[in-house]
């Protein structure tokens, strides 16, 4: 959990999101090494899941190609498993609670111990049902990651008191996907979190242009980005390593302008 | 029965987004302060007896309990309630509820069509907008239905991902709900979803058993031996099963779509065919892979066309409380033109899959048993359908 935290230590983090097996293992473990390279602070690894629920078009999309890729969750640890021979960067989960249920919560956290996985993101878990997987993450040192949303109101001392890793703030209402504006008053969302924890919180959902995510960040202590990227790998298949590497750089760029200002 | 979050045995709970748990909180409130409301119990009463048409009859088969030559066979008419079906019973009380709460939109998923037409009905009714997701495959088999919606005032929006059926409009309304919550309810159709759904869509559907124990007590004085309904979420079976599951002597038996076998791929039988899992906000029992990925079902019913089943029946078969047997297309098909041949009645293509359970079953029993089989709506937009699965080349 510590790695989780030392990424936010030099400056806002960026922590950009791709698809396991989305078109294929090999471009993802391209993607994963380029994005390591161009400054990603944290890199979240998607498990896909046959019917994401908090998934906009984009990311089901991929999901769909990742699946029909062949891709399993077995296969996703063997990735894992490889990037850990040179990636040092922490790795995030994000996946559902099935994926982890059906596969045997126990056999799941061992293999994220194992192969070097710091957290795990469950859009379908909230903080009353946490307790599913919690025990579980405790004993193999994974960072069982929650997020508050624009709806949260009322419940977001109680989730950031209990928090780890680092807090996920939902920036808008919906599912995930490129937004073109972003209207929550996320700034007295933080100031609550501030208030009630000092683990580090970091804006996801709608994020795409250098722009929202030095705002984003401004306001929090890092960008999460997800469909940007995934329409990347959309466009240029198994050809996206360089184009996700120089969009990563772009985007951590845009977050350093100004930090030692 | 419900713990306080929302927990059949290990089943249940609220595997949700968090966008979407204070939306869940405030219905549990809202609904927790009107269930003991005499005001809005009256209300719902009203709608339920002068609008729906309740109660439902509770009709003594004669053709087909000489035929069957065992036990007495009773149907539970709730194809004779207005938009012909069960759904109407459940879509009242949420309606109601979501009024009260200051909601003047409903969004609705549908698999047949009932559901969404029931929602639609409710949404004129009450003067709310209300909107409509359904697999693009469903509109397809249930085109009338997506006229019908329309003509009542709904927009209905065909949903493509997935298997673009029952499951991906769940999917997709969960998702249209997270983007709009303040002025909108979801009307979830069945007892699933996560808490407080499956306890709502339960007590407003468990008129249906309240209805067959009494008119069971009139007319033979006493209580029946089998309640037989279809499971896909498992409404209509949860509100005929409720009021006897403290009965032990009545056994309470649930038909799941078995399609073309539950030793096939295409199936719906969750029970019999699916195991533990977490999805669509409830632990409860899904058709799923070896790595938890949800799995394409089939039915020719695509009201039972649903991966899952709702976390009260997963733990009255977990408690061996209730029996969840499958029938495949082929019974059911047959059981629907039996139906009809016999008591002049046509069964929607879902409760066929009942009587098709009970045809096996009554001639065992002895005509002094008796069995109730929960005709949970009206078979007039199966025809279609049914006729071409005979080799018809008939189109609505």
């Amino acid at each position: 959990m510590n790695k989780i935290k030392a990424a936010f230590a030099g400056g806002k983090a960026f922590i950009p999101f791709i698809t396991c097996g989305d078109p294929d293992l090999e471009t993802t473990a391209a993607c994963v090494r380029a994005m390591a390279a161009a400054g990603a602070d944290i890199i979240e690894l998607g498990i896909p899941f046959s019917d994401p629920t908090a998934e906009g078009p984009v990311i089901q999309e991929a999901s769909l190609r990742a699946l029909n890729g062949g891709v399993t969750t077995d296969k996703v640890f063997d990735l894992v498993r490889d990037l850990r021979r040179d990636v040092t960067v922490p790795f995030v989960f994000m996946t559902y609670a099935n994926v982890v249920f059906s596969c045997g919560a126990e056999r799941f956290f061992k293999a994220c111990a194992d192969v070097g996985v710091d957290g795990l993101i469950l859009p379908d878990l909230p903080f009353e049902e946490k307790e599913e997987f919690l025990p579980l993450c405790r004993q193999y040192d994974v960072a069982l990651i929650s997020l508050i949303a624009p709806t949260s109101a009322g419940r977001i001392a109680a989730i950031a008191r209990e928090a780890e890793g680092f807090l996920y703030l939902v920036s808008s209402l919906g599912v995930t996907g490129v937004r073109s504006e972003i209207t929550t008053d996320l700034a007295s969302i933080v100031k609550v979190v501030r208030e009630n924890t000092d683990i580090p919180c970091a804006i996801g959902f709608g994020i795409s242009t250098p722009e929202q995510a030095k705002r984003m960040a401004d306001l929090s202590d890092g960008a999460i980005v997800g469909s940007a990227i995934v329409r990347l790998l959309e466009r240029y298949g198994t050809q996206a390593p360089p184009h996700v590497g120089d969009y990563v750089k772009t985007m951590k760029d845009a977050l350093r302008e100004g930090e030692s200002v | 029965m419900t713990n306080p979050k929302g927990r059949f045995g290990r089943h249940g709970g609220q595997y949700i987004p968090e966008t979407l748990m204070n939306a869940v909180i405030e219905l549990e409130a809202a609904y927790d302060y009107f269930k003991n409301d005499p005001g809005f119990c009256a209300e719902l009463t009203e709608l339920l007896n002068e609008y729906a048409g309740r109660p439902s009859r509770l009709y003594f088969a004669e053709r087909m309990t000489r035929d069957l030559a065992g036990a007495r066979i009773y149907l539970k008419r709730e194809d004779l309630n207005h938009t012909g079906a069960h759904k109407i019973n459940n879509v009242l009380g949420q309606a109601l509820l979501a009024k009260k709460m200051g909601k003047t939109r409903l969004i609705a998923e549908t698999g047949a069509g009932q559901h969404g037409v029931a929602t639609a009905t409710a949404a004129a009714l009450m003067d709310m907008e209300c909107v409509v997701y359904m697999g693009e495959e469903d509109t397809k088999r249930q085109a009338l239905n997506v006229y019908r919606m329309r003509l009542l005032g709904a927009t209905v929006i065909p949903v493509k991902t997935g298997t673009a059926t029952l499951k991906d409009a769940v999917s997709e309304a969960m998702r249209e709900w997270t983007t709009r919550i303040d002025d909108t309810h979801y009307c979830l159709g069945s007892v699933m979803g996560p808490h407080p759904f499956p306890t709502i869509v339960r007590d407003f559907q468990a008129v249906i058993s309240r209805e067959i124990r009494a008119q069971m007590l009139e007319k033979e004085g006493r209580l029946p031996d089998a309640v037989i309904a279809c499971v896909g979420g498992g409404s209509n079976a949860i509100g005929s099963f409720y009021h006897f599951i403290d009965d032990p002597q009545v056994r309470l038996i649930g038909c799941e779509a078995a399609g073309r076998g539950i030793d096939t791929f295409e199936t719906a039988a969750t029970m019999n065919t699916g195991r533990p899992g977490i999805f669509h906000g409830m632990k409860s029992y899904f058709c799923q892979d070896e790595y938890g990925q949800i799995a394409p079902v089939y039915s020719i019913s695509a009201g039972l066309d649903y991966p899952g089943v709702g976390p009260e029946h997963a733990w009255l078969h977990d408690i061996g409380r209730a029996e969840y047997v499958p029938v495949t297309d082929e019974e059911a098909v047959c059981a629907f033109e039996y139906l009809a041949r016999t008591e002049g009645i046509i069964p929607a293509i879902e409760s066929a899959h009942a009587v098709a359970h009970a045809r096996k079953l009554a001639p065992a029993m002895g005509s002094d048993r008796i069995i109730v089989i929960t005709i949970s709506g009206r078979g007039d937009k199966d025809c279609a359908a049914i006729a071409r699965y005979r080799g018809e080349e008939l189109y609505e």
